[in-house]
């Protein structure tokens, strides 16, 4: 009753073109924000920031350079993780070795050299599509994760193969609460997202969507298709390679490449797939989605098994369940969470009368 | 006849003794022709002449294995999709060859984007030079959308619109490009009556308003006969005619082609 | 020092053998690919369910040959279930759709076959000893010949069932046509159910080559990524591409950690089959076998 755009004209080409033309939608999200930047941090436990909110976070910023590269530009890539250990890597080893760089601008440079990369590995997709390319991008994931595992330079010699964080100071204020590093994680999350959405809806993104629909009807419009598939691999991979290095410096800790493995480029598929692929509301979704069903399952299982059930039994459980909810998903919904979403809102403005 | 009001001006494309074949198969065998300014010209002739196909060589999909191909004075072996675009030769396919996942809008949109300078990261920012720049485009685009009337479907993926919006669709993307060379292969197959007359409509209009050199493929010869200056005529991959629609009319062995007499 | 080609030899041959087995996998990849357009990202998990329950059966004190007859009946059963709760489901859907589906599958069936057994190694033993014999001079495992006799026989087989049965001509039409085939009275529902039980069969032989050879355990499930560089190479749609494919990945990993991985750190295995395919499609992106792809607008 109360989402209703009826009332509210646009005049100029600017409103109808801005992110949220309806108002409703406008006030929502500065109530979201609002909500994760004051209200959160000040409520929520050491536990939940930690442990669900941050890596949610990151989770979300890795599905959304995915969802760039594979449901806006069509180019499907299961090397995720691998461009995640780049950024991880990168941002480990310009801190230790040029000390002098605030960390946010090694943050960027990271992403940067996850870009190149990106970049490298994407030349395939001019002459190789759809799951070929996919092949390719594993090709990536392999030998990222074997360059970092075995060549010691990377770790910088560290006998057990793990790099350790080294604090992230700026200003002088050292990030090391939960509280803080949530709200770092947020504020890149949300800057980013911000610069997706834009890219998404104007030129670029229209080209990334042309390709991705139907590359020789693009080409034929003028569209460069190395070009434009190349700059959606390196976007994607810069994206990427920021989720990496928070994932390293913010969430963990500490980290090993193993905890960049195919497993990991899957779960990030996973994300945009039951999200929305193609749609930036979408990876959030998904991300939330992943993060919380093995805790909500974990839950579940223990007010109704009580803790009679085996860890093993239950990752096993964990399993199929997680297995038949991601085939029903695409049964019921193909195009995802962020689907569901916009079919609710279109019920709501219509309501109470159906048609 | 529209020749009456309209100048035609010097030759703007030239294709030379283009030869195109696919492993043994010969699509185009040796086929010259012109398209001259302002004008529109038919390529005509029964299934699997080497119609699509020749306009495939013409916006570079295609690369033929012999010929010359001059366009605005310079003079290449083969085009480039994208160098094609970029000089002002635009296109609708055959079987509809829209971005499937995008609104209307975004659609003809697509078709602005050789027009837009700002790049990724202004994009990203959107706001600015790269605001202003998407709003001026979008204003071209909104003007294409009236002109074609299809204000009302503006917003709707165009998965979900009917064939002949779909075909109107593509148009506005091409038209989006401001080509001076249009090329349009089957603009009004599988329409019923009404929709073929708009369609002719919009096509004789782009020619006359904008002054638009256009060819293209048809199989309905009233429609062929009506509205263009000039029709050429391909069979087996052979051009067998080229001249006014009249005279290609008259012509036996255009005739022949049509009715099957063996050769 | 001078090259010894003795060594070359038995590594290629090494190579080869053990490729052979990921034809085995690759071969399950491409029956479900033709006819029911799936990239069954599940295949591996097929290979450990398969694998696993014989291994239990027998474990338990059934003979070889009751434990194969029930594992057959389980991988039956399965394709049954999948055609009716995921497949019908999904008709017309992306391949991308499709693709997830599988790997969906692949958790299920992951987890089914470890929650009903269980998550340990167990060892199975076909009788045929990992012994290494004398050929030529060379160390040659008897096992691996074992199990290159096996997979030829197993290609044998098919290649008959495809060729002489009507249910065989009937799934060439599906692998060329859906609709077509459909508008011709071919049933697909019937096709897709013996077109994942053949594939269940490939796996359940893959299973038991792989795990007498590894140990029965979750880590076999993860063949099926090996199996994607075959592909590549042999093409999705190509059964001769699938062996050919196969033999060429496992020879050319085994050649290049033996002599290329030392120089750079060992363990290449994990990745050089994937480069060794990309740069394979790079010229020539449809495959060994697959046809020139000429593109129509």
């Amino acid at each position: 009753m109360f989402y209703r755009e009826a009332g509210q004209f646009k005049a100029s080409y600017a409103a109808d073109q801005s992110i949220f033309p309806i108002a409703q939608d406008r006030f929502g999200v500065l109530v979201i924000l609002a909500v994760a930047f004051v209200f959160v941090p000040l409520v929520a436990n050491e536990y939940w920031l930690r442990s669900i909110l941050t890596p949610f976070l990151i989770f979300s910023l890795a599905a959304l350079g995915l969802n760039i590269l594979t449901g806006y530009a069509g180019q499907l890539s299961l090397g995720t993780a691998g461009f995640m250990a780049v950024g991880a890597f990168a941002a480990y080893n310009l801190q230790i070795r040029i000390p002098e760089i605030p960390f946010i601008l090694d943050f960027v440079l990271a992403g940067l050299i996850a870009a190149a990369v990106g970049i490298l590995f994407g030349l395939p997709s001019l002459r190789i599509k759809g799951f070929y390319l996919a092949v390719a991008t594993l090709a990536a994931q392999f030998f990222l994760e074997w360059l970092f595992t075995r060549v010691g330079w990377f770790t910088n010699y560290s006998s057990s193969g793990v790099i350790t964080a080294p604090p992230m100071v700026m200003f002088g204020f050292e990030f090391s609460g939960a509280q803080s590093r949530y709200l770092l994680t947020l504020s890149i999350v949300a800057v980013l997202a911000l610069a997706a959405k834009n890219m998404v809806r104007s030129e670029i993104g229209r080209a990334w969507m042309a390709v991705r629909d139907m590359d020789v009807a693009a080409e034929v419009i003028g569209i460069r298709l190395l070009h434009t598939k190349l700059l959606a691999f390196a976007v994607s991979s810069f994206y990427c390679g920021i989720a990496g290095a928070l994932w390293a410096y913010v969430y963990l800790g500490t980290v090993e490449p193993q905890a960049f493995d195919i497993f990991r480029s899957f779960e990030i598929l996973f994300m945009i797939i039951i999200g929305g692929l193609g749609s930036i509301l979408g990876s959030f979704l998904g991300a939330a989605f992943i993060v919380l069903l093995p805790i909500v399952l974990n839950n579940v299982s223990s007010i109704f098994a009580g803790g009679t059930l085996s860890a093993h039994t239950l990752s096993h459980l964990e399993l199929v369940i997680f297995g038949s909810l991601i085939i029903f998903f695409l049964i019921v919904e193909p195009a995802g969470l962020a689907r569901l979403w916009q079919i609710a809102k279109e019920k709501f403005r219509l309501w109470p009368f159906p048609y | 006849m529209s020749q009456a009001h309209k100048k035609i001006g010097d030759i703007m494309l030239k294709v030379e003794d283009i030869s195109l074949s696919f492993g043994g198969v010969r699509a185009l065998s040796g086929v010259s022709f012109d398209v001259r300014e302002h004008e529109i010209l038919a390529i005509i002739g029964p299934n699997g002449a080497g119609k699509s196909s020749m306009l495939n060589v013409i916006n570079g999909v295609y690369h033929p294995q012999e010929g010359a191909i001059t366009y605005k004075g310079s003079t290449r072996k083969q085009m480039r999709p994208h160098q094609a675009a970029k000089q002002g030769i635009a296109r609708t396919f055959q079987n509809i060859a829209l971005f499937k996942g995008m609104s209307t809008l975004d659609n003809i949109m697509t078709g602005r984007l050789l027009k837009m300078r700002r790049n990724f990261l202004w994009q990203a920012l959107y706001w600015g030079p790269a605001q202003k720049e998407e709003i001026e485009n979008r204003m071209v685009c909104e003007k294409i959308i009236d002109f074609l009337e299809i204000q009302a479907i503006r917003k709707t993926p165009v998965g979900r619109l009917p064939y002949g919006l779909q075909k109107r669709v593509e148009l506005g993307r091409a038209l989006a490009m401001e080509p001076d060379l249009l090329l349009l292969d089957e603009p009004m197959a599988g329409m019923n009556v009404e929709e073929k007359e708009d369609m002719c409509r919009f096509v004789l209009d782009v020619n006359d308003e904008f002054g638009t050199t256009i060819a293209l493929i048809e199989h309905d010869m009233g429609v062929v006969m009506d509205i263009s200056d000039r029709v050429m005529v391909l069979d087996y991959g052979r051009k067998i005619a080229d001249g006014s629609p009249d005279e290609v009319r008259a012509d036996q062995e255009v005739i022949d082609a049509y009715l099957g007499v063996s050769h | 020092m001078a090259f010894d080609w003795l060594f070359f030899l038995e590594v290629l041959i090494a190579g080869l053998l053990s490729g052979a087995m990921y034809s085995l996998v690759a071969l399950g990849f491409v029956l479900i690919f033709k006819a029911s357009g799936v990239f069954n990202f599940a295949q591996g998990a097929m290979v450990l369910l398969a694998a696993l329950t014989f291994v239990r059966l027998v474990e338990m004190g059934a003979p070889l040959w009751l434990a194969g007859v029930s594992t057959l009946m389980v991988m039956v059963v399965l394709a049954m279930l999948v055609e009716r709760l995921v497949l019908r489901q999904l008709v017309n859907q992306a391949p991308i759709i499709l693709f997830m589906a599988s790997i969906g599958l692949n958790f299920f069936i992951e987890g089914t076959a470890q929650g009903v057994w269980d998550s340990d190694v167990h060892a199975l033993d076909l009788g045929v000893p990992d012994l290494p014999i004398d050929v030529f001079g060379m160390l040659i495992s008897q096992f691996d010949i074992f199990a290159a006799a096996m997979v030829a026989a197993l290609v044998v087989v098919l290649a008959v069932f495809f060729q002489k049965t009507r249910i065989g001509r009937a799934l060439r039409a599906v692998a060329d046509d859906h609709q077509a085939a459909l508008s011709v009275g071919i049933p697909l529902q019937t096709i897709w159910v013996v077109v994942w039980s053949v594939a269940g069969v490939v796996a359940l032989v893959a299973g038991l080559v792989w795990g007498s050879k590894l140990g029965v355990q979750f880590s076999i499930s993860l063949v099926a990524l090996k199996a994607l560089p075959v592909l590549i190479l042999g093409g999705f749609t190509s059964v001769p591409g699938a062996i050919i494919g196969g033999l060429i990945i496992g020879a050319g990993e085994k050649l290049a950690e033996v002599f290329i991985g030392p120089f750079v750190g060992g363990a290449i295995e994990s990745w050089f089959p994937y480069m060794l395919a990309m740069v394979f499609l790079l010229f020539r992106p449809q495959g060994l076998f697959g046809e020139k792809i000429i593109e129509r607008v």
